[in-house]
C-alpha cells in the first residue's frame, strides 16, 4: 500500500475512534455507572467515619442535577 | 511524625513522607530559584567560582522544582488518591518505601552531580547515565505500586483521577528510557545514540511530553481528585472528563516540534507540531472547564477557604498557559517569542501557576487528615500563602512578557542599511528592571513556601486532636 493512501486511512480511523469514544461517553446506558464512578472520592468516607468530613458525608451520592 | 496513628487499612508513612518533602524540595528548589534570578539581576552573585555559576545552578533549579518538588507532591498525591478511590491498600509496602528512598537518592545525586558540572547536556534530562539508570528502576517499581494497586481493587470503576495518574506513570517510563539511550565512555559520561536532527526530534519529544504528562496529566489526576473533595461536590461532568483523557493523551505526543520551530527539523514536522499545538487548546480546555464548573453552586466556598482557593486559581493558570502555549506554536509568534524571556514566562505560568499551586492546595488538603488532625494549625497563614504566590506569580510573569517582547523586538529591529539597530548587551540591559521585578516574584513565593512550613511543622506536632487521630481516615 502506497504510505499516503496508509496515513489517510489511518486519520480515518482514529477520527472514528474519537467520535466513537465521545458517542460511548454520552451514552444514555452509561451514565449511572458513570454517576457512581463519579461519586468514588466520597465513598470511603461513610465506613471510615473520617472526623475531617462531617460535613460531607450526608452528601453521598451527591449529584451535578 | 511520630504523633500519627496508623491507618487500619491504607499505608499513609509513604504519602506522609513524600507530602513532608514536596515542602522541603519545594523551598530548596524555589531558593535555587530565587538565587539564579538574583544571579541574572545582579551577575556578581556567581561568586566567580564553577559550581555556584548560572549555568550549574540552573539545572539543578529545574531538576529540584520539576522532580525533586513536582515529582514529591505526584508521588504522595498518587498513592493517597489510588488507595482511597480503590478502597485497598497499597500492593507493597515495601516496594513503596523504596520508590522513597530511590527517588530521594535520585535527588540527592543530583544535588551533587549538577554543581560539579557532571551533565548530559539534554534539558530536563541533564543526569549522567548511573542517576538515569536508577530513576528507572524506581520508576518501573512506582509503575509497579500503582498499577498493582488499582489491580486488586474493591471498586468497580477506576476513578479518572488514577486514569490521569496512571498515563502519566507509563509515559514517563517510555519517555525516559528511550531519550536516555546512551554508550557510557566512563562512570560520569556517556554519548546519546541519537545524532544530530534525530537526536534534536527525541530530545524535545520528550521535553515535551515531560510537560504534557509530568507537569500536566499528573496534576490533573490530582485535580480530579482534590477539587471534588475539597468543593465536596463529583466533578462536573464525567463523560467531559473520560473524552478530554483520550484527546489530550494523543495529541501531545505529536506537538514536540514547535520547541524546535526554524531549526534542522524538516519543514514539515515543524507544520504539524505547530497545528497538533493549536488543536491542543481543546483537551486542555475541557479538563480546566470541568475543575471550574465542579464549582458551581459553591463558588461561595472560595471566600472561606484558601485551599479551593490554591486549587481553582491553579486552574485559571492552567487555562491561561494552555492558551498562550499554542499561541506561542505558531511559527510567526516563535518567530519573535523564542529564546526571550517570554518563554520562561510561559513556563513558570504554568510552573508556579498550575503546577505548584495545584500541588500546595492538595497538600494543604491532605495533612491534617495523615496526621490525624481535623484542620491545618491556621487557615489565615494558608490564607497569607494564597495571596503571597498569586502576587508572585503574576509578577513573574509579566515582567517576562514585558521583557520577552521587548527582547524579541530588539533583536529583531533593523536600520534602513540592513545593520542591527541594537547591540545584545543593550537588550540585556534593558531587561534589567524585569530582571529584578522576576526576582521579587520569586521572594514572594519562597516567603509563602517558609510560612507554609512553619504551618505543617505546627499541624503535624499539635497534640490538639489526639482523639481525632484514633478514629481518622
Ligand atoms: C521561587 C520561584 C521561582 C523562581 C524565582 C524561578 C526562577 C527561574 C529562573 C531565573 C530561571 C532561568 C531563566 C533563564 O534562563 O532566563 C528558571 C528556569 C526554569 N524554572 Fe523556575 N523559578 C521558580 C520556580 C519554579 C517552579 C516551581 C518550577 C516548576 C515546577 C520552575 C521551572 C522552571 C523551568 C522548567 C525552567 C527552565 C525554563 C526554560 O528553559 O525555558 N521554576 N526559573
Ligand atoms: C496546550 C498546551 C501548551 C502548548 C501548546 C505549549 C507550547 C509551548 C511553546 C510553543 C513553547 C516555546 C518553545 C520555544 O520557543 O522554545 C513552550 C515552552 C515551554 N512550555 Fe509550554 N505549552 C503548553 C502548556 C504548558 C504547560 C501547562 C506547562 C507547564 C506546566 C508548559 C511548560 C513549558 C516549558 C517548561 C517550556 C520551556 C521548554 C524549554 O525551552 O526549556 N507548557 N510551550
Amino acid at each position: 500500500m502506497d504510505i499516503n493512501v496508509f496515513r489517510g486511512l489511518m486519520s480515518v480511523v482514529l477520527l472514528f475512534a474519537f467520535l466513537g469514544i465521545i458517542a460511548w461517553a454520552y451514552s444514555k446506558k452509561q451514565k449511572k455507572s458513570f454517576d457512581e464512578a463519579a461519586n468514588l472520592p466520597f465513598a470511603d468516607e461513610a465506613e471510615n467515619d473520617d472526623p475531617n468530613q462531617d460535613a460531607s458525608s450526608s452528601l453521598e451520592n451527591k449529584k451535578h442535577d | 511524625m511520630s504523633t500519627a496513628i496508623e491507618h487500619s487499612t491504607y499505608n499513609y508513612k509513604v504519602v506522609r513522607q513524600f507530602a513532608i518533602m514536596t515542602v522541603v524540595w519545594g523551598i530548596v528548589g524555589m531558593l535555587v530559584g530565587v538565587w539564579i534570578a538574583a544571579q541574572l539581576a545582579w551577575p556578581l552573585l556567581n561568586f566567580d567560582l564553577p559550581w555556584t555559576s548560572f549555568g550549574r545552578l540552573r539545572p539543578l533549579h529545574t531538576n529540584a522544582v520539576i522532580f525533586a518538588f513536582g515529582g514529591s507532591a505526584l508521588f504522595a498525591t498518587s498513592y493517597y488518591v489510588v488507595q482511597r478511590t480503590c478502597q485497598v491498600r497499597l500492593i507493597s509496602d515495601k516496594l513503596a518505601a523504596f520508590t522513597f528512598w530511590g527517588w530521594q537518592l535520585v535527588i540527592l545525586l543530583a544535588a551533587i552531580t549538577l554543581p560539579l558540572g557532571l551533565t548530559q547536556g539534554k534539558e530536563y534530562a541533564e543526569l549522567i547515565w548511573p542517576i538515569d539508570a536508577l530513576i528507572a528502576v524506581v520508576w518501573v517499581s512506582y509503575a509497579a505500586v500503582f498499577i498493582g494497586t488499582i489491580y486488586k481493587r474493591k471498586t468497580s470503576h477506576i476513578y479518572v483521577a488514577n486514569w490521569f495518574f496512571a498515563a502519566f506513570i507509563l509515559t514517563v517510563a517510555v519517555l525516559h528510557i528511550v531519550n536516555s539511550m546512551q554508550l557510557p565512555t566512563s562512570l560520569t559520561h556517556s554519548y546519546s545514540i541519537y545524532a544530530g536532527a534525530t537526536d534534536a526530534m527525541v530530545q524535545w519529544w520528550y521535553g515535551h511530553n515531560a510537560v504534557g504528562f509530568f507537569l500536566t496529566a499528573g496534576f490533573l489526576g490530582m485535580m480530579y481528585y482534590f477539587v471534588p473533595k475539597q468543593a465536596e461536590r463529583p466533578v462536573y461532568s464525567y463523560r467531559l472528563s473520560i473524552v478530554h483523557f483520550w484527546a489530550l493523551i494523543c495529541v501531545y505526543m505529536w506537538a514536540g516540534p514547535h520547541h524546535l520551530h526554524y531549526t534542522a527539523l524538516p519543514d514539515w514536522a515543524q507544520s504539524v507540531g505547530m497545528v497538533m499545538s493549536l488543536i491542543l487548546l481543546a483537551p486542555s480546555w475541557g479538563g480546566m472547564i470541568n475543575g471550574m464548573m465542579t464549582l458551581s453552586g459553591a463558588w461561595h466556598k472560595l471566600r472561606t477557604d484558601p485551599i479551593l482557593r490554591f486549587l481553582v486559581v491553579s486552574l485559571s493558570f492552567y487555562g491561561m498557559s494552555t492558551f498562550e502555549g499554542p499561541m506561542m506554536s505558531i511559527k510567526t509568534v516563535n518567530a519573535l517569542s523564542h529564546y526571550t524571556d517570554w518563554t520562561v514566562g510561559h513556563v513558570h505560568a504554568g510552573a508556579l501557576g498550575w503546577v505548584a499551586m495545584i500541588s500546595i492546595g492538595s497538600v494543604y488538603h491532605m495533612i491534617p487528615r495523615l496526621f490525624g488532625k481535623k484542620d491545618m494549625h491556621s487557615v489565615d497563614l494558608i490564607n497569607v500563602h494564597f495571596w503571597l504566590s498569586t502576587v508572585g506569580t503574576v509578577l513573574y510573569i509579566t515582567s517576562m512578557w514585558v521583557n520577552g517582547i521587548m527582547q524579541g523586538l530588539m533583536w529583531r529591529a533593523v536600520n534602513a542599511d540592513g545593520t542591527l539597530m541594537y547591540t545584545f548587551i543593550e537588550s540585556v540591559e534593558a531587561s534589567h528592571p524585569g530582571f529584578i521585578v522576576r526576582w521579587l516574584g520569586g521572594v514572594l513565593w519562597l516567603t509563602g513556601m517558609l510560612i507554609m512550613a512553619y504551618n505543617v511543622y505546627m499541624t503535624v506536632s499539635s497534640k490538639a486532636s489526639e482523639k481525632a487521630a484514633a478514629q481518622t481516615a
